[in-house]
């Protein structure tokens, strides 16, 4: 439900360095998002097309790369691939356990011609 | 509904008022909206790294209010649940209790209307409405503009009442100290698993309705270990905001809290 004012901080923070860059187009951006970030890529991909309306990023190609959900154990310390935030680790079966990746929301570039 | 639907707010559509004051003020600027037409074809493509987390503008507001915050020594709470779970009656009652004995101040989040904080202004508490129009959550931008109208004194407590909202709010750091969430025995003792998102995100878990345990199949021992499994490092308080039942533990947990003056 807050993927609209995700889009609009992707747009923002882009727009923002591309014109620093005397772009006349944003052509396309590229997301990491964290498998448990809390975000819907459908819905982020829905937004950001209505964000982009009107600007130098009218048209430009969303790719978002999920990053996956990695956890370690409190206990046994061993890292091991997660898919929910209530994992319990595969060794001792306990849930205290640490999520080390899978909670990303980073722009890491974008192509402007 | 809120903003995923599309429909792209206009930016007065924020308002932040303090109740006594006839005045408002907007954020969410959505950029430079120019559109150049040359044709793509002639131009060559560059790529730029950016490498930066997409809250990183919030993120920034919310450092600096908590650095402000922390320097005052302010202990700030900012108060999560589902629409309905009575964080307002907790407020309303923890203010009531607590007033004599603290200073406080409150920002109340809504999507539209005065009307809690018009509950909190009974109290007399200075309070301060932030309606975020088709907004789903608080940000850092509307708490700094609401913490300038406040103008809180040094060693006081700031009570931040968020949207209700259990999902998105999760995701705004807002510059609090700590972030309390609240279930009611009303709405199932499987609401941890079913928002873990909140759950992982909050410090302080208040289960609050314990006066309507006889009449609900809620399993209070079973809720606990839910959001546990979410978040070992929980802290909870089961209270009833009603018949007060739990309140003390409560209330003395917020004055081992507050900064010394």
């Amino acid at each position: 439900m807050h993927e609209m004012t995700i889009a609009m901080n992707v747009v923002d923070a882009v727009i923002k360095r591309a014109q620093e860059n005397h772009a006349l187009y944003v052509t396309s951006i590229e997301l990491e998002i964290g498998e448990l970030a809390g975000i819907l890529n459908d819905s982020l991909l829905f937004c950001f097309d209505s964000v982009c309306k009107n600007t130098i990023a009218e048209s430009c190609k969303l790719n978002i790369h999920s990053v996956p959900a990695i956890g370690k154990c409190h206990h046994c310390e061993i890292t091991f691939t997660v898919e929910s935030l209530f994992a319990f680790c595969p060794d001792c079966s306990q849930f205290q356990v640490l999520i080390v990746s899978g909670k990303e929301l980073k722009i890491k570039s974008f192509n402007y011609e | 509904m809120c903003d995923t639907c599309g429909c792209n707010q206009p930016d007065g559509a924020v308002t932040i008022t303090k109740i006594g004051e006839k005045n408002h003020d907007h954020s969410h600027g959505i950029g430079d909206k120019t559109h150049t037409h040359q044709s793509p074809a002639s131009h060559h493509v560059h790529t730029v790294t950016m490498e930066e987390d997409i809250l990183l503008k919030n993120n920034l507001t919310a450092e600096r209010n908590r650095g402000y915050l922390e320097a005052k020594n302010i202990l700030t709470l900012n108060l999560v649940s589902s629409p309905g779970s009575g964080k307002t009656s907790i407020l309303e009652r923890t203010l009531k209790d607590l007033k004599s004995e603290m200073e406080f101040y409150v920002i109340e989040g809504d999507q539209q209307t005065s009307r809690d904080a018009e509950r909190i202004d009974t109290t007399g508490v200075p309070v301060v409405q932030v309606n975020t129009g088709t907004g789903c959550h608080l940000d850092s931008t509307m708490i700094r503009t609401a913490i300038g109208k406040l103008n809180p004194n040094d060693h006081s407590v700031l009570l931040i009442e968020n949207v209700g909202n259990l999902v998105c709010p999760a995701l705004f750091d807002l510059g609090e100290t700590l972030k309390v969430v609240i279930i009611s025995t009303t709405e199932g003792d499987d609401k941890p698993l079913k928002y873990p998102t909140m759950f992982s995100a909050a410090d302080i878990c208040i289960i609050n309705k314990t006066d309507l345990l006889p009449y609900v199949e809620f399993d209070m021992g079973l809720c606990q270990k839910n959001a546990l499994k979410v978040n070992h490092h929980l802290e909870f308080f089961q209270i009833s905001a009603t018949n007060g039942n739990g309140l003390e533990k409560w209330y003395d947990w917020i004055r081992s809290q507050v900064p010394v003056g």
